[in-house]
Protein backbone atom coordinates (compact mmCIF):
# COMPACT_ATOMS: atom_id res chain seq x y z
CA UNK A 1 0.00 0.00 0.00
CA UNK A 2 1.65 3.39 -1.31
CA UNK A 3 1.39 5.98 1.35
CA UNK A 4 3.10 8.49 -0.67
CA UNK A 5 1.80 12.40 0.83
CA UNK A 6 2.84 14.31 3.50
CA UNK A 7 0.92 16.67 5.69
CA UNK A 8 1.98 19.73 3.81
CA UNK A 9 0.59 18.13 0.70
CA UNK A 10 -2.79 16.86 1.85
CA UNK A 11 -3.08 20.51 3.24
CA UNK A 12 -2.05 21.96 -0.50
CA UNK A 13 -4.54 19.93 -1.99
CA UNK A 14 -7.42 20.05 0.25
CA UNK A 15 -7.53 23.15 2.29
CA UNK A 16 -9.74 25.59 0.36
CA UNK A 17 -12.08 22.65 -0.04
CA UNK A 18 -11.72 22.35 3.66
CA UNK A 19 -12.40 26.52 4.78
CA UNK A 20 -15.17 26.29 1.87
CA UNK A 21 -17.09 23.51 3.83
CA UNK A 22 -16.31 24.55 7.24
CA UNK A 23 -17.69 27.83 6.08
CA UNK A 24 -21.08 25.70 4.65
CA UNK A 25 -21.65 24.53 8.08
CA UNK A 26 -20.85 27.81 9.79
CA UNK A 27 -23.75 29.34 7.90
CA UNK A 28 -25.83 26.08 8.30
CA UNK A 29 -25.69 26.82 11.94
CA UNK A 30 -26.56 30.75 11.97
CA UNK A 31 -29.57 29.34 9.28
CA UNK A 32 -30.81 27.22 12.20
CA UNK A 33 -30.05 29.67 14.78
CA UNK A 34 -31.99 32.60 12.79
CA UNK A 35 -35.01 29.99 11.77
CA UNK A 36 -35.42 28.54 15.43
CA UNK A 37 -34.90 31.62 17.71
CA UNK A 38 -37.50 31.32 20.50
CA UNK A 39 -38.94 27.82 19.70
CA UNK A 40 -38.46 24.61 21.49
CA UNK A 41 -35.15 23.26 21.01
CA UNK A 42 -35.13 20.43 18.97
CA UNK A 43 -32.66 17.37 20.43
CA UNK A 44 -31.52 17.18 16.63
CA UNK A 45 -29.37 20.87 17.11
CA UNK A 46 -27.68 19.59 19.99
CA UNK A 47 -26.96 16.59 18.39
CA UNK A 48 -24.80 18.43 15.62
CA UNK A 49 -23.14 20.43 17.87
CA UNK A 50 -21.75 17.50 19.85
CA UNK A 51 -20.74 16.25 16.37
CA UNK A 52 -18.98 19.51 15.31
CA UNK A 53 -16.94 19.33 19.00
CA UNK A 54 -15.84 15.38 18.25
CA UNK A 55 -14.03 17.47 15.20
CA UNK A 56 -11.59 18.89 17.44
CA UNK A 57 -10.51 15.73 19.39
CA UNK A 58 -6.96 15.26 18.84
CA UNK A 59 -7.54 11.81 18.56
CA UNK A 60 -7.43 9.88 15.03
CA UNK A 61 -10.64 8.39 13.91
CA UNK A 62 -12.86 11.30 14.09
CA UNK A 63 -14.87 10.16 11.03
CA UNK A 64 -15.92 6.77 12.58
CA UNK A 65 -16.81 9.19 15.97
CA UNK A 66 -18.95 10.73 14.10
CA UNK A 67 -20.73 8.19 12.67
CA UNK A 68 -21.25 6.14 15.89
CA UNK A 69 -22.59 9.73 17.74
CA UNK A 70 -25.25 9.06 14.58
CA UNK A 71 -25.87 5.54 15.24
CA UNK A 72 -28.45 3.65 17.24
CA UNK A 73 -26.97 1.19 19.79
CA UNK A 74 -26.66 -2.31 18.97
CA UNK A 75 -28.02 -4.77 21.56
CA UNK A 76 -26.04 -7.90 22.03
CA UNK A 77 -29.26 -9.79 23.45
CA UNK A 78 -31.40 -8.97 19.75
CA UNK A 79 -31.70 -12.63 18.96
CA UNK A 80 -33.23 -13.54 22.46
CA UNK A 81 -35.77 -10.40 21.96
CA UNK A 82 -36.66 -11.65 18.28
CA UNK A 83 -37.02 -15.01 19.07
CA UNK A 84 -34.65 -16.27 16.46
CA UNK A 85 -31.86 -18.57 17.81
CA UNK A 86 -28.58 -19.00 16.12
CA UNK A 87 -27.74 -21.77 14.55
CA UNK A 88 -25.20 -23.85 16.67
CA UNK A 89 -22.02 -24.18 15.21
CA UNK B 1 -7.31 4.69 -18.73
CA UNK B 2 -8.05 1.92 -15.79
CA UNK B 3 -9.78 -1.13 -16.78
CA UNK B 4 -12.32 -1.28 -13.81
CA UNK B 5 -15.91 -3.31 -12.62
CA UNK B 6 -18.73 -1.90 -10.96
CA UNK B 7 -19.56 -4.47 -8.60
CA UNK B 8 -22.88 -2.99 -7.03
CA UNK B 9 -25.20 -1.00 -10.03
CA UNK B 10 -28.63 -1.19 -10.68
CA UNK B 11 -28.35 -0.69 -14.31
CA UNK B 12 -32.25 -1.67 -14.60
CA UNK B 13 -32.60 1.68 -13.75
CA UNK B 14 -29.67 3.68 -15.80
CA UNK B 15 -30.56 4.47 -19.29
CA UNK B 16 -28.50 2.93 -22.09
CA UNK B 17 -26.37 6.76 -22.10
CA UNK B 18 -25.21 5.01 -19.05
CA UNK B 19 -23.54 1.72 -20.49
CA UNK B 20 -22.09 4.16 -23.10
CA UNK B 21 -20.25 6.67 -20.57
CA UNK B 22 -19.52 3.70 -18.63
CA UNK B 23 -17.56 1.84 -21.54
CA UNK B 24 -15.91 5.15 -22.00
CA UNK B 25 -14.53 5.08 -18.52
CA UNK B 26 -12.95 2.03 -18.95
CA UNK B 27 -16.02 -0.51 -17.36
CA UNK B 28 -15.34 -3.70 -18.62
CA UNK B 29 -17.79 -5.65 -15.53
CA UNK B 30 -20.97 -4.89 -13.75
CA UNK B 31 -22.87 -7.32 -11.18
CA UNK B 32 -26.49 -5.96 -10.70
CA UNK B 33 -28.20 -7.01 -7.30
CA UNK B 34 -31.70 -7.72 -6.81
CA UNK B 35 -32.76 -4.30 -5.34
CA UNK B 36 -36.29 -2.57 -4.39
CA UNK B 37 -38.23 -0.77 -7.57
CA UNK B 38 -39.03 2.05 -5.55
CA UNK B 39 -42.70 0.51 -4.92
CA UNK B 40 -43.29 -2.93 -3.16
CA UNK B 41 -44.12 -5.46 -5.69
CA UNK B 42 -47.51 -7.19 -5.76
CA UNK B 43 -46.88 -10.93 -6.07
CA UNK B 44 -44.22 -13.34 -6.64
CA UNK B 45 -44.51 -13.29 -10.60
CA UNK B 46 -43.13 -9.71 -10.20
CA UNK B 47 -40.67 -11.20 -8.98
CA UNK B 48 -39.67 -13.99 -11.80
CA UNK B 49 -40.12 -11.12 -14.25
CA UNK B 50 -37.74 -9.16 -13.06
CA UNK B 51 -35.41 -12.23 -12.34
CA UNK B 52 -35.82 -13.02 -16.36
CA UNK B 53 -34.68 -9.05 -16.87
CA UNK B 54 -31.77 -9.60 -14.61
CA UNK B 55 -30.49 -12.85 -16.39
CA UNK B 56 -31.24 -12.41 -19.73
CA UNK B 57 -32.05 -9.07 -20.88
CA UNK B 58 -30.03 -6.80 -19.41
CA UNK B 59 -26.75 -8.99 -19.81
CA UNK B 60 -27.68 -8.59 -23.33
CA UNK B 61 -27.96 -4.67 -22.90
CA UNK B 62 -24.74 -4.32 -21.25
CA UNK B 63 -22.93 -6.48 -24.02
CA UNK B 64 -23.98 -4.26 -27.09
CA UNK B 65 -21.29 -1.83 -25.12
CA UNK B 66 -18.61 -4.90 -24.73
CA UNK B 67 -19.88 -5.35 -20.76
CA UNK B 68 -20.52 -8.21 -19.15
CA UNK B 69 -23.28 -8.11 -16.50
CA UNK B 70 -23.54 -10.58 -13.57
CA UNK B 71 -26.47 -10.98 -11.42
CA UNK B 72 -27.59 -11.45 -7.58
CA UNK B 73 -31.16 -12.73 -6.93
CA UNK B 74 -33.28 -12.28 -3.52
CA UNK B 75 -35.92 -10.48 -2.36
CA UNK B 76 -34.61 -7.24 -0.66
CA UNK B 77 -35.01 -5.94 2.62
CA UNK B 78 -37.48 -3.47 2.50
CA UNK B 79 -40.26 -6.19 0.88
CA UNK B 80 -38.52 -8.47 3.87
CA UNK B 81 -41.38 -6.96 5.79
CA UNK B 82 -43.86 -9.42 4.13
CA UNK B 83 -42.25 -13.04 5.54
CA UNK B 84 -45.43 -14.85 3.08
CA UNK B 85 -44.17 -13.08 0.17
CA UNK B 86 -40.52 -12.88 1.08
CA UNK B 87 -41.11 -17.21 1.16
CA UNK B 88 -42.80 -17.65 -1.93
CA UNK B 89 -39.51 -15.56 -3.52
CA UNK B 90 -37.15 -17.56 -1.75
CA UNK B 91 -38.40 -20.99 -2.54
CA UNK B 92 -38.57 -19.67 -6.47
CA UNK B 93 -35.33 -18.43 -6.36
CA UNK B 94 -33.18 -21.69 -7.17
CA UNK B 95 -34.98 -21.57 -10.68
CA UNK B 96 -32.86 -19.20 -12.08
CA UNK B 97 -29.32 -20.13 -9.98
CA UNK B 98 -28.14 -22.20 -12.67
CA UNK B 99 -27.90 -19.21 -14.88
CA UNK B 100 -24.35 -18.36 -16.40
CA UNK B 101 -24.44 -14.37 -15.28
CA UNK B 102 -25.96 -15.81 -11.55
CA UNK B 103 -23.35 -15.04 -8.92
CA UNK B 104 -25.25 -15.89 -5.71
CA UNK B 105 -27.84 -14.43 -3.24
CA UNK B 106 -28.15 -10.72 -2.47
CA UNK B 107 -28.35 -7.70 -1.87
CA UNK B 108 -30.13 -9.39 0.95
CA UNK B 109 -30.13 -7.33 4.76
CA UNK B 110 -31.48 -5.43 7.19
CA UNK B 111 -33.35 -1.96 6.50
CA UNK B 112 -35.11 -1.35 9.80
CA UNK B 113 -33.13 -4.22 11.50
CA UNK B 114 -37.08 -5.45 12.22
CA UNK B 115 -37.51 -9.03 13.29
CA UNK B 116 -39.34 -9.93 10.11
CA UNK B 117 -36.62 -8.59 8.32
CA UNK B 118 -34.26 -10.92 10.14
CA UNK B 119 -35.98 -13.61 9.89
CA UNK B 120 -36.17 -12.88 6.28
CA UNK B 121 -32.63 -12.67 5.97
CA UNK B 122 -31.49 -16.02 7.78
CA UNK B 123 -34.22 -18.08 5.63
CA UNK B 124 -31.91 -16.31 2.25
CA UNK B 125 -28.64 -17.66 4.33
CA UNK B 126 -30.53 -20.83 4.54
CA UNK B 127 -30.88 -21.12 0.77
CA UNK B 128 -27.68 -19.57 0.24
CA UNK B 129 -25.67 -22.54 2.40
CA UNK B 130 -28.26 -25.30 0.88
CA UNK B 131 -27.20 -24.43 -2.67
CA UNK B 132 -23.73 -22.67 -1.83
CA UNK B 133 -23.88 -19.60 -3.24
CA UNK B 134 -21.95 -16.56 -2.44
CA UNK B 135 -23.80 -13.71 -0.43
CA UNK B 136 -24.00 -10.05 -1.29
CA UNK B 137 -25.10 -8.02 1.91
CA UNK B 138 -26.96 -4.77 2.04
CA UNK B 139 -26.16 -3.19 5.31
CA UNK B 140 -28.84 -0.10 6.08
CA UNK B 141 -28.53 3.33 6.13
CA UNK B 142 -27.88 6.29 8.05
CA UNK B 143 -28.45 5.70 12.31
CA UNK B 144 -29.85 2.06 11.53
CA UNK B 145 -26.50 0.99 9.62
CA UNK B 146 -24.28 0.39 13.00
CA UNK B 147 -26.94 -1.41 14.93
CA UNK B 148 -28.05 -3.57 11.90
CA UNK B 149 -24.44 -4.14 11.05
CA UNK B 150 -23.54 -5.95 13.88
CA UNK B 151 -26.98 -7.73 13.79
CA UNK B 152 -26.08 -9.33 10.28
CA UNK B 153 -22.39 -10.32 11.44
CA UNK B 154 -24.02 -12.22 14.06
CA UNK B 155 -26.27 -14.46 12.24
CA UNK B 156 -23.16 -15.23 9.84
CA UNK B 157 -21.26 -15.91 12.95
CA UNK B 158 -24.39 -17.81 14.14
CA UNK B 159 -24.29 -20.17 10.99
CA UNK B 160 -21.18 -22.58 10.80
CA UNK B 161 -22.17 -23.94 7.00
CA UNK B 162 -21.39 -20.35 5.78
CA UNK B 163 -17.67 -19.34 5.37
CA UNK B 164 -17.00 -15.53 5.76
CA UNK B 165 -14.62 -15.17 2.79
CA UNK B 166 -17.94 -16.12 0.22
CA UNK B 167 -19.49 -13.28 2.02
CA UNK B 168 -19.49 -9.35 0.56
CA UNK B 169 -20.50 -6.43 3.59
CA UNK B 170 -21.75 -3.73 1.19
CA UNK B 171 -22.21 -0.23 2.12
CA UNK B 172 -19.23 -0.62 4.67
CA UNK B 173 -18.35 3.46 6.20
CA UNK B 174 -16.10 4.58 8.48
CA UNK B 175 -17.91 2.75 12.07
CA UNK B 176 -18.48 -0.91 10.40
CA UNK B 177 -15.70 -1.55 7.97
CA UNK B 178 -13.08 -2.94 10.59
CA UNK B 179 -15.73 -5.24 12.10
CA UNK B 180 -16.50 -6.56 8.83
CA UNK B 181 -13.27 -7.16 7.82
CA UNK B 182 -11.99 -8.68 11.10
CA UNK B 183 -15.19 -10.65 10.72
CA UNK B 184 -13.00 -12.56 7.87
CA UNK B 185 -15.53 -11.03 5.31
CA UNK B 186 -15.32 -8.72 1.76
CA UNK B 187 -16.23 -5.40 2.15
CA UNK B 188 -17.96 -2.85 -0.53
CA UNK B 189 -17.50 0.79 0.01
CA UNK B 190 -20.37 2.09 -1.56
CA UNK B 191 -20.03 5.90 -3.68
CA UNK B 192 -23.56 7.43 -3.14
CA UNK B 193 -24.00 11.12 -2.57
CA UNK B 194 -25.40 12.11 1.20
CA UNK B 195 -26.48 8.55 2.62
CA UNK B 196 -23.06 6.75 2.14
CA UNK B 197 -19.81 7.26 1.01
CA UNK B 198 -17.54 10.11 -1.04
CA UNK B 199 -14.54 8.92 -3.15
CA UNK B 200 -12.21 10.45 -0.51
CA UNK B 201 -13.52 8.75 2.52
CA UNK B 202 -13.55 6.02 0.62
CA UNK B 203 -9.97 6.66 -0.43
CA UNK B 204 -8.94 7.33 3.13
CA UNK B 205 -10.30 3.83 4.13
CA UNK B 206 -8.25 2.18 1.46
CA UNK B 207 -4.97 4.13 2.99
CA UNK B 208 -6.22 3.42 6.63
CA UNK B 209 -7.17 -0.69 6.13
CA UNK B 210 -5.22 -1.36 3.06
CA UNK B 211 -6.27 -3.32 -0.25
CA UNK B 212 -7.46 -6.54 1.01
CA UNK B 213 -10.81 -8.20 0.55
CA UNK B 214 -12.02 -4.40 -0.27
CA UNK B 215 -14.14 -3.25 -3.11
CA UNK B 216 -16.02 0.12 -4.38
CA UNK B 217 -19.11 0.63 -6.33
CA UNK B 218 -21.29 2.68 -7.35
CA UNK B 219 -24.89 1.32 -6.22
CA UNK B 220 -26.80 3.41 -8.99
CA UNK B 221 -29.90 3.22 -8.99
CA UNK B 222 -33.55 4.96 -9.96
CA UNK B 223 -31.95 7.57 -6.94
CA UNK B 224 -29.96 10.44 -6.71
CA UNK B 225 -26.82 8.56 -7.71
CA UNK B 226 -24.03 8.26 -9.95
CA UNK B 227 -22.71 5.43 -12.19
CA UNK B 228 -19.57 6.95 -12.80
CA UNK B 229 -18.55 6.81 -9.31
CA UNK B 230 -15.77 4.39 -9.67
CA UNK B 231 -13.82 6.36 -11.84
CA UNK B 232 -14.30 8.99 -9.48
CA UNK B 233 -12.99 6.94 -6.77
CA UNK B 234 -10.06 6.20 -9.68
CA UNK B 235 -9.60 9.77 -9.84
CA UNK B 236 -9.04 10.78 -6.33
CA UNK B 237 -6.64 7.73 -5.86
CA UNK B 238 -4.64 9.13 -8.67
CA UNK B 239 -4.73 12.26 -7.72
CA UNK B 240 -2.79 11.19 -3.88
CA UNK B 241 -0.10 9.28 -5.92
CA UNK B 242 -1.36 6.22 -5.26
CA UNK B 243 0.73 3.42 -7.41
CA UNK B 244 -1.91 2.39 -10.65
CA UNK B 245 -1.36 -1.15 -9.23
CA UNK B 246 -2.97 -0.38 -6.05
CA UNK B 247 -6.07 1.52 -7.89
CA UNK B 248 -5.88 -1.66 -10.32
CA UNK B 249 -6.17 -4.58 -7.05
CA UNK B 250 -9.26 -2.27 -5.41
CA UNK B 251 -11.27 -1.81 -8.59
CA UNK B 252 -10.66 -4.80 -11.04
CA UNK B 253 -8.67 -7.52 -9.36
CA UNK B 254 -10.60 -8.01 -6.16
CA UNK B 255 -13.93 -7.98 -7.35
CA UNK B 256 -12.41 -10.58 -10.11
CA UNK B 257 -11.35 -12.31 -7.04
CA UNK B 258 -14.39 -12.45 -4.84
CA UNK B 259 -16.72 -12.83 -8.69
CA UNK B 260 -14.65 -16.08 -9.01
CA UNK B 261 -15.54 -17.87 -5.73
CA UNK B 262 -18.60 -18.17 -7.31
CA UNK B 263 -19.10 -21.78 -9.12
CA UNK B 264 -20.40 -20.74 -12.09
CA UNK B 265 -18.45 -17.59 -12.95
CA UNK B 266 -16.42 -17.38 -15.73
CA UNK B 267 -14.70 -14.23 -17.40
CA UNK B 268 -12.60 -14.14 -20.75
CA UNK B 269 -10.86 -10.58 -20.73
CA UNK B 270 -10.62 -8.71 -24.02
CA UNK B 271 -6.94 -8.85 -25.09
Amino acid sequence: MSQPRDAAKVLDRDFLELRARILELAAAFDRIERATAGAAADRRREQLKQAVELLLSDRPGRAEAVQLHFSYEYDPQWREKFGLAARSR
Amino acid sequence: MTAYIDPHIHMVSRTTDDYKRMALAGCVMMSEPAFWAGFDRSGVEGFRDYFRQLTEYEPKRAGLYGIEHRSWLCINAKEAENVSLSREVIAMIPEFLDRPGVLGIGEIGLNKNTKNEATVFLEHLDLAAKTDELILVHTPHLVDKYQGTRMILDMFKGDSRITPERVCIDHVEEHTIKLALDAGHWVGMTLYPTTKCTPARAADMVERYGTERILVNSAGDWGHSDPLAVPEFIFEMRSRGHDESVIRRVVHDNPLAFFSLSRRFSYDPRQ
